[in-house]
């Protein structure tokens, strides 16, 4: 024993400080294993690349092809037209409400979800679920029995002279609803994972909830956060059927993008149509490569 | 500073984690609370710290009501039990936490922040790791930061929850020693929860051993060692070796026979004779108040162990003194030398 512990100090450090430079990562992509004959595979990966051409890849470039048939002025001329400007404006601010309104209520529920045990809370968990399995179309008659010229409350409405369906404050709401999945159900597996422990060691350092919130909490979900918020965005960007329930089709007040789109391409405008549609197709390009980015993150706020 | 529980009890739903607790930890000690999982060690530490509040009791810190204080009054050093250090700060970051969260008066200029934080990390030996993030860290070292961290606020009183537990054997023995040392170097009370009893005894100044939400036994590591208090105790800390046994008359029985053991003034019913495996010499079977069967003899290193099945069927397992060895299959007495004997319950 006695010649042991002599060695043991300067080999303790020694091992410890081996595997530092190792950072440890679990394997998310184990290698391919190879069972099946070459021909299989090729026919497989074949079917498979020919059905996303057909599917996916087709539809894409066909709108930008559509979109750009009678050249750059034509497309040009389509999008600086002021009810398609109006229509982006509009699209931008409700996705603006909308991204913010869930940020702050998508983190408040995943925070008290995950945080926390409470009466209710496996009913507020099925809640969060409950726009992914409405059709967005319910969702928009819904607000309009609620607060349309016939609705529920349409005498306290008028009363007050608020204007919710065929106006903004319907279309956010409509949007909100579709959209508010997205934000928190992106942290709330996560915040669980993450457990209580580190806000313990911050309040028994002496910080504040709101320090404990802004140092600790909220930096370890940020990736999982903007990852919600991307998905978010592009949904209240896209969303068709709960806001043409709400809008009422007002031109240059009421449309937004998806809305306008499908009144051009009725009104045989095809060209503006793909115009404003490439737009929304751009957008979703730009949303799966952010969204591979911040895939590779995300390992980084579970690790 | 001196910690009082008084009278501490704690529910969970039906659950009695901690049932009418009293301890007096006196300041500047090193204090191990021992126990199997569900004894109400860890409860019992969260609740000094301010992280769990008891339904009824008072804690006092120096003679002051602690219950009035909140966890971030209390300033009391936590180290948890898998570190929970900050995932997204490095190393510096994570020790000067609790010194940059500070607000008004007490709020120190950041020279001032990162001088005692390189302190910190020279005095826990980790300063070359400064710039690494948590997950790039062994074990050991999270450890380490874990307990700067914890200290980064000048504590009068830190809490460990079971810190070796994560580690390999040879960095726990390693960094048993030298938080041994740390503790001696610091004016602090360290109060410290632990399932292994090995750590506990060459650790703690004084044990505490706990069970189902009781304290079974305070005192020195010698004392819950030689003299347990309870048949707890004495089945919880080293090896024991039970004989069931029962007190007639103020005669102990083991078996079918009588025997010249001293009930050591338990009444009668149903005992239990706890020795430790060393103190159980072997006799001929005629000469012994306990007889068996050997079953197996095992050698592991300079000791030997043998399982004696005895006469009713229970097991025993005894150590088998040198020079002896017992033929799988004999006959053989057990002579229990130093023992004590436990009502059972």
């Amino acid at each position: 024993m006695s010649s042991t512990s002599h060695s043991a100090l300067p080999q303790a450090l020694a091992s410890e400080g081996l595997p530092a430079h190792v950072e440890v990562r679990p394997l998310r992509h184990p290698g391919p294993t190879n069972t099946e004959p070459k021909a299989v595979r090729i026919a497989i990966i074949t079917l498979a690349l020919a059905f996303l051409a057909l599917c996916i890849a087709l539809p894409v470039v066909s709108v930008f092809y559509e979109a750009f048939k009678r050249g750059w002025l034509a497309y040009v001329t389509a999008l600086a037209e002021p009810d398609a400007l109006s229509a982006i404006r509009l699209t931008l601010l409700v996705a603006a409400i909308s991204v913010i309104a869930n940020v702050t209520f998508g983190l408040i529920a995943a925070w008290a979800i995950a945080k926390f045990e409470f009466p209710g809370r496996s009913l507020l968990i099925t809640l969060i679920d409950l726009p992914f399995s409405v059709s967005p179309v319910v969702a928009g008659l819904v607000y309009v029995l609620l607060f349309g010229s016939q609705g529920l409350f349409a005498a306290y409405l008028q009363a007050w002279d608020i204007k919710i369906i065929f106006a903004l404050p319907g279309i956010v709401l409509a949007t909100l609803f579709v959209t508010f999945p997205f934000v928190a159900r992106e942290l709330i597996p996560l915040m669980q994972e993450q457990g209580t422990a580190e806000e313990e060691a911050a309040v028994s350092l002496g910080a504040s909830g709101l320090s404990t919130f802004f140092r600790v909490t909220l930096p370890n979900v940020k990736w999982a956060l903007l990852y919600g918020v991307l998905l978010c965005n592009a949904r209240a960007m896209g969303e068709f059927g709960a806001v043409s329930v709400v809008s009422g089709h007002v031109r240059g007040l009421t449309n937004t993008m998806p809305l306008h789109i499908e009144i051009l391409y009725n009104e045989y405008q095809f060209v503006a149509s793909f115009a404003v549609a490439s737009l929304l197709a751009l957008l979703a390009l730009v949303t799966l490569v952010a969204k591979t980015l911040l895939e590779a993150r995300l390992a980084e706020d579970a690790s | 500073m001196s910690i009082d529980i008084l009278n501490v009890t704690k529910r969970f739903k039906t659950f009695t984690a901690l049932d009418a607790v009293n301890l007096h930890i006196p300041g500047g000690q090193l204090v191990a609370l021992l126990g199997p999982s569900g004894s109400g060690k860890t409860t019992l530490l969260r609740i000094i710290a301010g992280l769990d509040w008891p339904d009824s009791g008072e804690v006092r810190f120096d003679g002051q009501d602690a219950l009035a204080r909140s966890v971030r009054e209390r300033n009391v050093g936590f180290v948890f039990q898998h570190y929970a250090l900050f995932r997204h700060m490095n190393v510096f970051e994570n020790v000067a936490f609790g010194l940059r969260v500070r607000k008004g008066a007490d709020k120190l200029p950041e020279a001032a922040i990162r001088e005692k934080v390189n302190q910190l990390l020279s005095l826990v030996q980790i300063d070359w790791l400064a710039d690494r993030r948590p997950n790039q860290l062994s074990g050991g070292q999270r450890q380490r930061v874990a307990l700067a961290r914890a200290l980064a606020i000048s504590p009068r009183i830190l809490l460990l929850d079971e810190p070796f537990g994560a580690l390999d054997a040879k960095v726990r023995k390693e960094l048993r020693r030298w938080l041994r040392n740390l503790h001696e170097e610091l004016p602090v009370t360290s109060v410290l929860v632990t399932h292994d009893q090995e750590e506990a005894l060459e650790l703690a100044d004084t044990v505490v051993v706990m069970g189902k939400g009781r304290i079974e036994q305070v005192g020195s590591p010698q004392e819950v060692y030689d003299a347990p208090a309870t048949a707890f105790v004495h089945d919880f800390i080293g090896e024991s070796l039970s004989l069931p046994a029962r007190v007639s008359g103020g005669r102990l029985h083991v078996g079918a026979g009588e025997t010249a053991l001293d009930p050591q003034g338990v009444e009668d019913g149903p005992v239990r004779i706890l020795a430790r495996p060393h103190d159980v010499d072997f006799a001929e079977p005629d000469a012994a108040p306990v007889r068996g069967r050997v079953l197996a003899v095992r050698t592991f290193g300079p000791t030997r162990r043998a399982d004696i099945v005895l006469g009713d069927g229970d097991i025993v397992e005894a150590a088998v003194p040198p020079g002896i060895h017992p033929a799988v299959g004999a006959q053989i007495g057990l002579v229990p030398r130093r023992y004590r004997v436990f009502p059972t319950a």
